[in-house]
């Protein structure tokens, strides 16, 4: 065999081990109901959430809970199923959190009642989408 | 009244400069089919279109600069970009927050390219020309803002605020103006984001040159020649996106609260890959010049770095990467254009490549191991081996949306734990690489066969394993893993230093690009091993508290709480907190916030004492933002003073919270990298229940934990803001509040006026007070105070320490450097061909 095709099957080995591998560490989207069937069947990979923050009837976020030393919180989200969940990130209130459209955490149910997020992505409105002009200084 | 003649100059220039792009590419065409006779007229009309598109392109700019820069809030560009407080460096950053200014910036960087191109090239001139301005009229339509029933072509960033938005107060009043903007991404607020856009964009733009020159050279058939003008090209471009990645990597370093400076985030991702692929194209493109083989590989990387370039842009800007990324983007409606921008020139250059492969010259015997065109090719192929593995994971959400779009459902997600994934791959193909470059820098220079090879390598390998030892014993580093890349790191610099002072010897400077690069890419690999990989958090939470579960003990908790005044340990230092301060105009060191009272003008305060020799008590300053507080954070060892770092954080109500941006330390050998990550908010305080103490002078007592002791009284004569009139008594009582080794004095005051009682309390905000003087009573000799309690101000800090991250940053400096002199170089080399009248 010619050093040319040992490099071409070389190379080829790689691409589909790194295909392969990117397909095995890729998380995957899903509800707080199958998050936590995984969680029942021993699965401990992480996955995606996608949610909003839980708001009362006037729109005010609700359910956020710092604790003491203020390097943690928990969080109420409903995901798009509209199952609500605690979820609790060791880490203190990101900015903008409040103000978040659409939180997605990025994590695992530590037990039962709570999901442990390692990661939390906020989508912000956006300011294209502004409508209301502060009218300061009429 | 609303100023449109701005606006509507913008409209203006952008129609024509799309319009000249179109006739500037058609011209070109026929200055190139043209005869003899001809050409000399059709040369002069292409030249003159497009120095009129040049001229439009620019006056785009400079009205949209003209709108932000004289505040027309009525547009709305300047109303959602910039705000009356910007100072003029961060309204240049405005220019390009929004996405119309990134493709004003890039559009006019293609232009001034274009300009140098026409007045180095001959021959080439015509053909690189059409590709230009075809590029142009696409870039130029992303701004058209042009309306044709339901299709909408572009976004314009000339519309009104009236236009843009439905606000109410329109119906009231077409002509409102508002006073001020909502201001600019305070992240962006920082000397790199003025100089980072356009670094990267004049990258993406330059990677159009050597595109331009390959297909020039497809449609002419000069399949071989359009190499020599390239290179040089390719070289710049590399050069400068890879300094534009860097400036990214140094903004997010210093700006961003994540960390670090290389997060794997995926638009991140989408700027490394084309470069990767672009370092690539050169490598085979220098092995094609000097022994005729790999020029379809390098016809491909060319390709693909083009088109790439285009896929970042489209990853990034048309809100595909939405759940996937920490950066959000807005799709303004450009996916479509966007993809049919990336979708022609990858189908021109696809076509133009298949009709030219059979007539490309290969060469016909097998490189040989002991050849350097092999050992390029291997670092080549791992180039593309490495882009590979970085762009199929972050195309995720890409593949997603291609899915859904034919009804289906995908739920893939990128991994969970990005830096992980993507570090357990790109550093072992790194070190690949670092010693490709030795091993390949030996045969590119020296007639090496089976014998040579081992004699040439042994003083490399012998030194670099002592010096890497050196490292390994002094610096402690145990892993197998990072053992590996000292070794590998310390080889290529090693080796790579033996070539370059060979050379140096022997010939000019002029040949040590290569050597001198990879140098570079030696002291980075290193240089992220080391501050990446044994970066340490200090500042772990020691406050002994208990959760109510278990779980959440074993968790580490990489924030510390800091109240202020109260001394915290932080690993090897005493750290405390010790308020907040404000960047004043003028005066180089931060001023006490405490010590400054808003005037109620933008940026303007008053001192309400003095500070150092700077400001004088009553003065009135300017502050810079006077939304950023700047939070002095005092090291301590051995309780004497070592530094204090000021991180700063602003509680921005426009972002919805709060915004940090780090201050470090800087050693020679380590950073202690700091930021804020919580502070408290004293904006709308809840003051707690009414405590009343009733206290004779000289007393001690205790005001929520802190030891006070109440001095007395004294009778004043005169209060400020307030004319004491005859009759009238106004008494201040001193209170002496101690918290930790800090002594403050509060002075409530009490004054009586025709029997009417006015308290005039104190609040302080550091320590959460608030004390009035309620009530005087004569006979007990007593003094009546109400205390209401809020909170203690606080800051919850995250610190890190990053060993050897100047490895990394003096790395990149020297990796640049060798890219500049590499481009020197080939540019030589080219005008030399070009005078002789080859090209």
């Amino acid at each position: 065999m010619k050093k040319g095709h040992l490099i071409g099957l070389g190379i080829i080995a790689v691409a589909i081990a790194i295909i392969l591998t990117s397909i095995g560490d890729a998380s995957s989207y899903e509800s707080f109901a199958t998050a936590l069937e995984m969680k029942k069947e021993g699965e401990d990979k992480a996955i995606h959430v996608v949610g909003k923050l839980k708001k009362d009837e006037e729109g005010q976020v609700v359910g956020i809970a710092v604790r003491e030393d203020k390097t943690s919180f928990t969080f109420l989200l409903v995901d798009n199923e509209g199952t609500e969940q605690q979820v609790f990130y060791n880490e203190p209130v990101p900015a903008d959190f409040h103000r978040s459209e659409q939180v997605v955490v990025i994590g695992s149910f530590r037990n039962q009642e709570i999901f442990v997020a390692d990661k939390i992505l906020m989508k912000c409105p956006s300011k294209y989408q502004e409508t209301d002009v502060q009218a300061a200084g009429i | 009244m609303i100023q449109t003649f701005v606006g509507n100059l913008g409209h203006l220039t952008t129609l024509v400069s799309f319009v000249s792009a179109l006739i500037t590419a058609i011209a070109y065409f026929n200055y190139f089919k043209a005869n003899e006779l001809d050409r000399d007229s059709w040369r002069r009309f292409s030249r003159v279109s497009f120095y009129i598109h040049a001229l439009a392109t620019s006056l785009i700019a400079v009205s949209l600069f003209e709108i932000i820069y004289n505040q027309r809030y009525e547009y709305f560009y300047a109303y959602s970009h910039s705000s009356k407080a910007l100072p003029v460096h961060y309204m240049i950053s405005s220019f390009w927050e929004g996405q119309e200014g990134a493709f004003i910036l890039w559009a006019f960087w293609n232009v001034v390219l274009g300009l140098i191109l026409i007045h180095t090239n001959k021959f080439w001139e015509a053909p690189v020309m059409v590709v230009f301005s075809l590029v142009q009229a696409f870039l130029i339509s992303m701004i058209l803002g042009v309306v044709i029933g339901d299709l909408k072509i572009g976004s314009s960033p000339f519309i009104l605020l009236r236009d843009a938005t439905q606000a109410p107060i329109f119906d009231l009043n077409p002509d409102f103006i508002p006073e001020d903007g909502t201001g600019l991404n305070p992240l962006l607020q920082n000397i790199w984001m003025v100089i980072h856009p356009p670094t990267l964009f004049l990258g993406y733009a330059s990677t159009l040159v050597p595109f331009a020159f390959l297909i020039g050279g497809l449609v002419t058939k000069r399949y071989t020649g359009w190499v020599r003008p390239a290179l040089p090209w390719a070289i710049f471009s590399a050069m400068i996106l890879g300094m534009g990645i860097i400036m990214g990597a140094y903004w997010a370093y210093v700006t961003l609260n994540f960390g670090g400076y290389w997060n794997w985030d995926p638009v991140e991702n989408a700027v490394y890959v084309p470069w990767l692929i672009l370092v690539a194209s050169i490598h085979t493109m220098i092995t094609f010049k000097k022994s005729a083989t790999a020029l379809k590989t390098s016809i491909v990387l060319v390709i693909l770095s083009f088109i790439l370039v285009l896929y970042a842009t489209f990853l990034v800007r048309s809100g595909v990467l939405g759940d996937a990324s920490v950066h959000s983007f807005t799709d303004l409606g450009l996916s479509g254009q966007l993809l049919l921008y990336l979708l022609f020139f990858m189908g021109v250059a696809i076509f133009l490549a298949i009709r030219a492969w059979k007539h490309l010259p290969t060469s016909a015997h097998e490189a040989s191991v002991y050849s350097r065109e092999f050992w390029i090719f291997l670092g080549a192929m791992t180039l593309g081996l490495m882009s590979f593995q970085v762009i199929l994971p972050t195309s995720i959400p890409a593949w997603n949306a291609l899915v859904e779009s034919f009804g289906g459902i995908s739920n893939m997600a990128p991994p969970a734990d990005q830096i992980g994934f993507y570090t357990k791959f790109q550093l072992w193909f790194a070190v690949v690489l670092a010693l490709l470059t030795s091993v390949g820098q030996f045969f590119w220079w020296q007639k090496i066969d089976r014998k040579t090879l081992g004699e040439s390598l042994v003083l490399p390998y012998v030194v670099s394993i002592i010096l890497a030892t050196l490292v390994i014993v002094l610096a402690k580093v145990y892993d197998w893993k990072y053992i590996i890349i000292v070794l590998t790191g310390m080889f290529t610099i090693v080796a790579n230093a033996v070539i370059l002072v060979k050379l140096l010897k022997k010939s000019t400077f002029k040949l040590a690009g290569g050597s001198l690069a990879h140098i570079g890419l030696g002291m980075i690999l290193i240089g992220i091993m080391f501050s990446s990989g044994y970066s340490e958090v200090i500042s772990l939470n020691m406050s002994g508290l208990t959760y109510s579960n278990s779980w959440e003990d074993e968790m580490n908790k990489e924030h510390v709480l800091l109240w202020i005044n109260k001394p915290t340990q932080m690993k090897d230092y005493t750290v405390i907190y010790r308020g907040r301060q404000k960047k004043v105009v003028g005066v180089p060191e931060y001023v006490p916030a405490k010590s400054l009272a808003a005037t109620g003008e933008v940026n303007e305060a008053i001192a309400l004492e003095g500070f150092k020799d700077y400001i004088k008590k009553g003065d009135t300053v300017q502050v810079v933002l006077e939304e950023n507080d700047y939070f002095k954070i005092d090291y301590l060892q051995n309780e004497t003073l070592q530094f204090s770092l000021s991180p700063m954080s602003q509680y921005n109500e426009g972002m919805g919270g709060l915004i940090s941006s780090p201050d470090s330390k800087i050693y020679l050998e380590k950073d202690l990298y700091t930021y804020v990550a919580a502070m408290n908010d004293f904006s709308d305080p809840e003051w707690k229940d009414d405590e009343i103490h009733e206290v004779s002078p000289g007393e001690q007592f205790h005001v929520a934990d802190f030891v006070t002791y109440f001095d007395g009284v004294e009778v004043m004569k005169e209060i400020e803001g307030l004319v004491l009139e005859e009759g009238d008594v106004a008494v201040k009582a001193k209170i002496r509040v101690l918290d930790y080794d800090v002594e403050k004095l509060l002075e409530p005051t009490f004054i009586i006026r025709d029997n009417q009682v006015g308290k005039l309390p104190v609040i302080d905000s550091e320590l959460g007070l608030k004390i009035s003087l309620e009530n005087i009573l004569p006979e007990q000799n007593k003094f009546v105070f109400k205390v209401n309690q809020y909170q203690k101000d606080y800051v919850v800090l995250k610190a890190i320490v990053k060993p050897y991250i100047n490895v990394l940053w003096v790395g990149t400096i020297v990796m640049l450097f060798g890219f500049t002199v590499a481009m020197y170089r080939r540019f030589d080399e080219f005008v030399k061909m070009r005078d002789k009248g080859i090209e």
